[in-house]
């Protein structure tokens, strides 16, 4: 029996010299040495070392697609929760729809859902997103599973590996949101058993091996 | 990293769910989820207990005074209870003194340890009109994820089954347990979209349009009710939760029994 | 508050069997809670305490926000079944000066500058109490902080020291406390050693000041290296692989 982990790193733990590696992000330098900023994976690639964050928030990146929730009406935009630290602002210029003033709820009202896309933030350093693409529109039907955003990639796995044997075993249709949260449709019994591999995902996104285990748990009954 | 703002989708996910009869975490219509009742965890107060149901957690302690009785029951104990939805429970409760939520589900519990004279309070007469024993139970919610009232109610009952009165504290002679009687035991059913669930979880109460709760003793009887929020039942859909709290009630009661028995005693 | 009690003796035994220098046994668990962001329970001696924390997120009302780093809430509370006298609900005045010296302390690890406009609130509640609560309190705070992801420049660490019948000790236990003659809880950024946290009342010499606060920082460090223990524990998943 080996332990299979990944490099877990702690906050303040010395990750090497400038002199050899350059710091990446989730790192801060002090006196030419690098240390490690959050509870993470340590990376080292192209000579660079970076710390991912086990746990966290989600930092927005301009062009992310997004799954928001309306939190505000506004007379010419909405506050939408993007879980994200802040909330992001939608503006009327940003819709496919022509909004009049004051007429916003007609087309987005309190807790709809969209899926969006992250502009990049403008000189009010707001976080702003926007619905102006074929792809992007509200959302309906379906269940949210949420999840934690720095999980994400362990989701799609390798080429969309993970998704891919998500939706071959359970028949749902699936959209991942870069900010954790995971759009699902299909049969209520296939919804419980996808929410259990994503729990599974979580707790042990950090092991090697773990493809092998959602792939039984996906088989089981 | 919003909380109570629930998404439609969510929601009618939720209704289309208990139109099949069916709940977002697979459970059966009349299925709590996982309970856990562990006495004795706090050396410092006479009586503690910590009850989980599924992430639901609740501590409760109690601590005894000596203190003057109430004017107009000279010979009786006093029992006060309090409750504080601490802001580590939920990333939606602020510091501050009690509002109606938690002063609500402090006089529910209060209630249903009172009326059904849970404790013998005329047991409690020091030197009449002058000195009685005081019985605080403080309920401290820890984790919010739905059903505050069963959690609380039975974390009350659990820290009040195993209570030691501290006598010797006050130099009245030994310690004893504190006199308890058979405890009646609470459910709480959430109504939405003509559903009736018992045990809500954190999205089912955020959508529910009315609540119910019922407390009943090992004979089968009413002890205690409290309907919340501001739906409607039919009288009919009450008469079916008071059959279910009934039921799970005697379920529940088997739990309680078993770890104030087991830990009756153990002090850590 | 002078006693007949011996606290220490000849052979420099405690009232519970501790040498001078050492720590009353510590268990720590990381990530207990469900709705927290990062969460810490902590045992230390008869001390029950839990930590939660939740953030970095909008800070609201619009007025406390800070427009070039994230305000950090620290609260301190003691439920009202953790002393042997009950206490009153709600926060009294040590309760608040505990909150707000633990507030500046954990300010000074975390990288605030990374979240302009935000907060993050640390609850910290003393559920069993028995002496060294906001050293024991401050200890699961750094833990519930690393647990949430929040990024430090170190996970910081509290221990205290004190005089007992002349004698400088470690980490007072609870008739320590009541009755020696010194009391000087430490907070520390342990990869630095920066002070942090520093408080003291009762009667020292500058030599035993000395003495006195060069035991904390040892007793932290020993501390500092349950905490990172906990935090790496929580992610070594033991597995079986097919050789």
């Amino acid at each position: 029996m080996k332990k299979e982990v990944r490099d877990v790193v702690l906050p303040s733990q010395l990750l090497g010299d400038t002199k050899k590696l350059k710091a990446g992000p989730g790192t801060f330098v002090e006196n030419n040495k690098i240390y490690a900023e959050t509870l993470g994976i340590r990376h080292i690639r192209d000579n660079t070392v970076s710390v991912s964050p086990l746990k966290g928030f989600y930092q927005p990146h301009a062009g992310d697609i997004v799954i928001g929730v309306v939190e505000e009406v506004g007379t010419s935009m909405w506050l939408v929760d993007i879980n994200a630290i802040y909330p992001a602002l939608l503006h009327v210029n940003e819709v496919p729809w022509h909004v009049e003033f004051g007429d916003t709820a007609r087309y987005l009202n309190y807790g709809d859902v969209v899926l969006a896309k992250m502009l990049p933030s403008g000189e009010s350093d707001r976080l702003q997103i926007t619905l102006k693409d074929r792809t992007l529109h509200k959302i309906n039907g379906g269940m949210i599973i949420e999840v934690e955003p720095t999980k994400i990639p362990r989701v799609i796995g390798k080429k969309g590996s993970m998704i891919a044997m998500l939706k071959k075993y359970t028949n749902c249709r699936i959209f991942v949101g870069k900010n954790g949260r995971i759009w699902v449709e299909g049969d209520p019994n296939a919804i419980l058993k996808i929410e259990k591999a994503i729990r599974l995902i979580e707790r042990e996104a950090h092991t090697y091996g773990l493809t092998d285990r959602i792939n039984a748990l996906l088989r089981e009954q | 990293m919003n909380s109570t703002l629930i998404s439609s989708i969510k929601k009618d996910y939720l209704n289309k769910l208990a139109e099949q009869k069916k709940r977002i975490d697979g459970r059966a219509f009349d299925e709590y989820r996982k309970i856990s009742i562990e006495t004795n965890i706090v050396r410092k107060a006479e009586g503690s207990a910590r009850v989980k149901i599924g992430n639901t957690q609740v501590l409760a302690g109690v601590k005894m005074d000596v203190g003057e009785p109430y004017s107009d029951s000279p010979e009786s104990g006093v029992l006060t209870t309090s409750a504080e939805l601490i802001p580590m429970a939920s990333p939606d409760f602020e510091a501050g003194p009690p509002r109606e939520d938690a002063i609500e589900l402090a006089r529910v519990v209060d209630r249903g340890i009172r009326e059904s004279e849970v404790i013998d309070l005329d047991k409690l007469c020091i030197e009449p009109g002058e000195k009685v024993w005081i019985v605080f139970v403080d309920i401290h919610v820890l984790d919010y994820d739905g059903n505050l009232f069963d959690a609380s109610s039975l974390a009350a009952l659990a820290a009040l089954s195993t209570a030691m009165v501290p006598a010797e504290r006050f130099e009245m002679g030994k310690d004893y347990p504190l006199p308890i009687k058979e405890p009646p035991i609470s459910c709480t059913f959430v109504k939405f979209n003509k559903a009736i669930v018992v045990d809500p979880c954190l999205d089912e109460e955020t959508i529910a349009e009315a609540r119910l709760t019922v407390a009943t003793d090992e004979e089968g009887n009413i002890r205690a009710m409290q309907k919340g929020l501001s739906g409607s039942f039919t009288l009919d859909e009450v008469k079916k939760v008071i059959k279910a709290s009934i039921d799970n009630g005697a379920r529940i009661r088997k739990i309680l029994e078993d770890a104030v028995g087991r830990d009756h005693g153990k002090k850590n | 508050m002078k006693s007949d009690i011996k606290l220490i003796d000849k052979e420099g035994k405690r009232l519970d069997g501790r040498k001078r220098d050492e720590l009353r046994p510590i268990k720590i668990e990381v990530g207990p809670l469900y709705r927290a962001d990062g969460s810490c329970y902590i045992e230390w001696g008869g001390n029950k305490i839990l930590a939660a924390v939740y953030g970095p997120r909008e800070a609201l009302p619009r007025h406390i926000q800070h427009p070039l780093r994230a305000v950090v809430n620290a609260r301190y509370n003691m439920a009202s079944f953790s002393v042997e006298d009950r206490k009153r609900p709600g926060p009294d005045r040590r309760s608040t000066e505990i909150s707000k010296v633990i507030s500046e302390a954990l300010e000074y690890v975390i990288l605030t500058e990374q979240f302009p406009r935000a907060m993050i609130d640390i609850n910290i509640e003393v559920l069993d109490a028995e002496a060294g609560t906001r050293c024991a309190g401050l200890t699961a705070a750094a833990v519930a902080l690393a647990d949430a992801g929040i990024p430090m420049r170190d996970i910081p660490v509290a221990c205290a020291a004190g005089k007992i019948d002349g004698q400088v000790v470690l980490d007072l236990g609870k008739e320590e406390d009541n009755f020696g003659e010194a009391d000087l809880p430490v907070a520390i950024a342990p990869r630095t050693d920066e002070i942090i946290l520093l408080q003291m009342d009762g009667h020292l010499t500058v030599k035993e000041f000395d003495e006195a606060i060069e035991l904390a920082i040892k007793g932290a460090h020993v501390v500092s290296e349950l905490q990172k223990k906990a935090l790496l524990a929580k992610y070594a998943v033991a597995k079986e692989v097919k050789q």
